[in-house]
């Protein structure tokens, strides 16, 4: 278990690296900050002083070194657009985008194993049916589209929800939150919809799926033929077993929820990561990217190790397969 | 089904609406501004906020026309015409309580003009600035500026002290690594006070009580509450629920829909912008068309010819839902130099054909357009809609629509052929474009001349209106030099931008040409 972590470990910031030099070789097609930064009056002596200032005559590779150099310390640099620190600023910016991804992905969890199992169970029931055709709709609506209906329908036509921001946050020091104010509360509905509604959907259709495999599954007839009840059937038996698929997509998900957050977070100018990243790329704000990437490398980096490892809690089939070699 | 109840019972219960006393401003528009500190950054929506907090010797009101702020009166000396006497508004104070005095004017001209400031640019011509007395400043230029003036409308006073004792004496350098307190604090003369600040997310300004124009000026906004709004539905959409009081950029498709809400108005006026193609003129060869050995476009005809083909109203009725103000000359109307004449073009497809023909292009050439997809309104539209009408005159256009952040350094570096380039001139004066557009490349000027024009008898003309005092005289100049411009078709221009506000109908203001809303000039009825 031990080596297989290191193993893991050791690959994840392989990766990392991968990710970052990728990063560093992509950002000159963004474009070129330096006109972005000085005003229209700049003079060609501007230009080149500034350019040269940010290293941005370097090869990327040198670029990259600095930043490695620079990051391994902590230091992240000045963002070009705001002049701020980076890290002050994305750790500002993280408390919006991780408190809209948990509560899509609770609600995409919640929801997405409910329906599952409630369109598994009565797969010949009318509402079983309805379910499953409207969740065609959630699979292939944009995510844009979905915020913007919902934007006109609940802020412009019945004027029941805030179509924009957080609402007033909490700041507790070292986060801020929504979660303690009503107006706080309202503005996150919207887009934990807009976000969580492709995976719940996803998830919903998985559990299905799985659920209606394990119902045929011989140990469910044979406990059906010992008398117990339906209701133990499904939630204890057969539930349990589909929850493997579930675990594994729901955590690749989550690191998708957060990485996605981007569209959703534009539409309802959601003050996360993902907006700070967008505004990044229009201005070509190097350092801010550069962070942003890493960040989310790590993040699904680390989902993923993560759920290798529940893999081993839930599943006794793969440590037995260590042991005993095989069936 | 369950949570489905449960987010119908939470709307409900949150359904009453926002309610906001009437002197509460809630504004968006699309960016935010980039910092607080006055001299770092030239460019909108950072000047719009610097606006409220802090303020200039001289401010342009919702028309543009110039007013005295800090500065009661100004004028050239009358020793020496190269030195400008401002007289300076007395018993006004900063937020923080400080004398607004001589000393600060000198250190703010001082700080701007520093390396890493960006405006120093339009500060060029100052060589010296010193304090008479303490409600006096002398600016002494290289030579007399009769516009200098103009110059410093965006140019905002600091307090010395203050910079000094907060370590803010010096204008950021982003590569420096530290961040300076100015950047994220101000302290000003302005109508407004900072009261807090999130970038990207809120701001929330006060009124001053202790303005010096406290009855000078409507001041009916108490408070504003600022909030960019990216995604322009979205912004739309917040104005339509009610959210917010007053937006910028209201998207051309949109404005039907906002004009016709109960409560809403649309406020319109042409903008102090002015879009336009740019041409490589100046190259033997083109590296972006099919011509060998020849540059189509260092032939003035073939220039006049694209003129004379675009059809600028088509594109204001189709592309732009009419608004726009079809362009023939590369200055906005309030300028000075600006002429009705010039400022329109015939389209005339089969004129051009024949000066095609002329110049021996009777079957046309191709070549590329690269244009913005995120600067101007509509700009990859337009581009498109002028790839049509070039192709009626035999002139294959290849368009290469980027975003801003790849298309502007094609220009910097003179990588392109063939560009649009949209224009504003915050000095409401021709030079301002000459020296920018028309003047050879240089290190000191046309550093936005991308077309290779150079006309050193010209060049000559545009330097010497810096110096020229005599008014009538300089205006000479500036019509003789636009006749040369216009006669060699050295730009084809499309159209002045036209600005649209959203606001509710309790807002009273007039669409401003810079699109900066200054709020102590707001009515509230």
């Amino acid at each position: 278990m031990l080596a297989y972590i290191i193993r893991r470990v050791a690959q994840s910031i392989l990766v990392l690296l991968v990710v970052g030099l990728v990063a560093f070789a992509m950002f000159r097609f963004v474009g070129d900050p330096i006109d972005n930064m000085l005003g229209q009056e700049r003079t060609q002596a501007d230009i080149e002083r500034l350019r040269e200032q940010l290293g941005l005559d370097q090869p990327f590779i040198v670029q990259y070194w600095r930043f490695l150099e620079q990051a391994i310390q902590g230091n992240f640099g000045l963002s070009y657009r705001q002049g701020r620190p980076v890290s002050d600023i994305l750790i500002e910016r993280l408390p919006a985008t991780l408190e809209l991804a948990v509560v899509s992905g609770l609600m995409a969890l919640v929801g997405g194993i409910a329906l599952g199992i409630f369109t598994a169970i009565r797969r010949r029931g009318v509402s079983a049916n309805v379910i499953m055709t409207l969740s065609l709709v959630g699979v292939s609506l944009p995510t844009f589209l979905i915020g913007i209906l919902l934007i006109y329908l609940f802020s412009v036509e019945l004027g029941w929800l805030p179509s924009f921001g957080r609402g007033e946050v909490t700041d507790l020091g070292w986060w801020t939150t929504g979660f303690l104010t009503e107006s706080g509360l309202k503005a996150l509905i919207l887009p934990a919809i807009t976000l969580g509604l492709y995976q719940m959907t996803l998830i919903m259709r998985l559990v299905r799926t799985e659920m209606l495999e394990v119902l045929r599954m011989d140990y469910v007839r044979f406990a059906r033929a010992r008398g117990i009840r339906e209701r133990a059937i499904n939630f204890r038996h057969a539930l349990k077993n589909t929850l493997v698929p579930v675990i594994t997509i729901t955590g690749l998900q989550l690191g998708s929820i957060i990485a996605f957050a981007i569209i959703t977070e534009t539409v309802f100018q959601w003050p996360g990561v993902g907006l700070l990243f967008i505004n990044a790329i229009q201005f070509v704000d190097i350092p801010v990217m550069a962070a942003y990437l890493m960040l989310i490398s790590v993040m699904f980096v680390g989902i993923n190790l993560i759920v290798d490892m529940l893999y081993f809690a839930i599943d006794p089939r793969l440590r037995a397969d260590r042991t005993q070699g095989g069936h | 089904m369950k949570f489905q109840t449960g987010i119908l019972s939470v709307a409900l219960m949150a359904s009453t609406a926002i309610g906001a006393s009437a002197e509460t401003l809630r504004w968006a528009r699309a960016g935010d501004s980039l910092t607080l500190d006055p001299h770092a950054q030239n460019e909108g929506p950072t000047h719009t906020l610097a606006h409220q907090i802090y303020e200039p010797l001289i401010i342009r009101d919702m028309t543009g026309a110039p007013q005295a702020a800090l500065a009661t009166s100004w004028g050239p000396s009358a020793d020496d015409p190269s030195v400008w006497v401002f007289e300076l508004r007395e018993g006004v104070t900063y937020h923080d309580g400080a004398d607004f005095t001589a000393e600060d004017v000198v250190f703010s001209i001082n700080r701007a003009k520093s390396e890493n400031s960006n405006m120093k640019e339009l500060l060029a011509s100052i060589i010296d600035v010193r304090a008479v007395d303490d409600y006096t400043v002398e600016m002494e230029t290289d030579g007399p500026n009769p516009i200098l003036p103009a110059n410093l409308t965006n140019l905002f006073m600091m307090d010395k002290g203050w910079a000094e004792a907060n370590d803010a004496v010096d204008v950021q350098d982003v590569e420096g690594g530290e961040q300076t307190f100015a950047a994220t604090n101000a302290n000003g003369t302005g109508a407004y006070e900072l009261v807090s600040r999130e970038p990207d997310v809120r701001t929330v300004l006060t009124q001053n009580e202790d303005y010096w124009g406290m009855d000078q000026f409507p001041m009916e906004v108490t408070e504003i509450i600022y909030t960019p709004i990216q995604n322009a539905a979205t912004r739309v959409a917040a104005l339509l629920s009610g959210e917010v009081d007053f937006i910028q950029d209201v998207p051309v498709q949109d404005l039907g829909r906002v004009a016709d809400t109960e409560g809403l108005v649309v406020k319109t006026a042409p903008q102090n912008r002015v879009i336009f193609f740019g041409m490589n003129m100046g190259d033997d060869d083109l590296a972006n068309d099919d011509v060998e050995g020849a540059n189509p476009l260092a032939d003035a005809r073939v220039r006049e010819a694209m003129n004379m083909a675009i059809n600028r109203e088509a594109i204001q009725q189709v592309v732009m839902r009419g608004q726009s103000q079809p362009a023939g000359m590369i200055a906005p109307p309030f300028v000075n130099g600006w002429t009705e004449e010039m400022d329109s073009v015939e389209t005339d497809t089969d004129a051009a054909k024949a000066l095609m023909a002329d110049a021996g292009y009777e079957d046309g050439f191709s070549i590329q357009l690269d244009c913005p997809n995120d600067r101007y309104i509509n700009d990859e539209a337009i581009c498109q809609a002028a790839v049509g009408m070039l192709a009626q005159i035999g002139v294959t256009v290849n368009l290469d629509a980027k975003p801003k952040a790849q298309h502007f350094p094609l220009i910097t570096n003179a990588e392109t052929d063939f560009y649009m380039l949209g224009w504003g001139v915050p000095t409401y004066d021709s030079e301002y474009i000459f020296n920018f557009l028309v003047h050879t490349r240089g290190d000191e000027r046309g550093s936005w001349n991308n077309t290779g024009y150079s006309n050193p008898e010209l060049d000559e003309m545009i330097v010497s209106l810096a110096s020229e005092t005599d008014l009538d005289a300089r205006n000479e100049a500036i019509a003789s030099i636009w006749e040369v411009v216009q006669e060699e078709t050295l730009y084809l221009p499309i159209h002045h931008q036209v600005l649209n506000w959203g606001m509710t109908d309790a807002v009273g203001i007039e669409v401003s040409p810079e699109d900066d809303p200054k709020f102590k000039f707001f009515e509230m009825n």
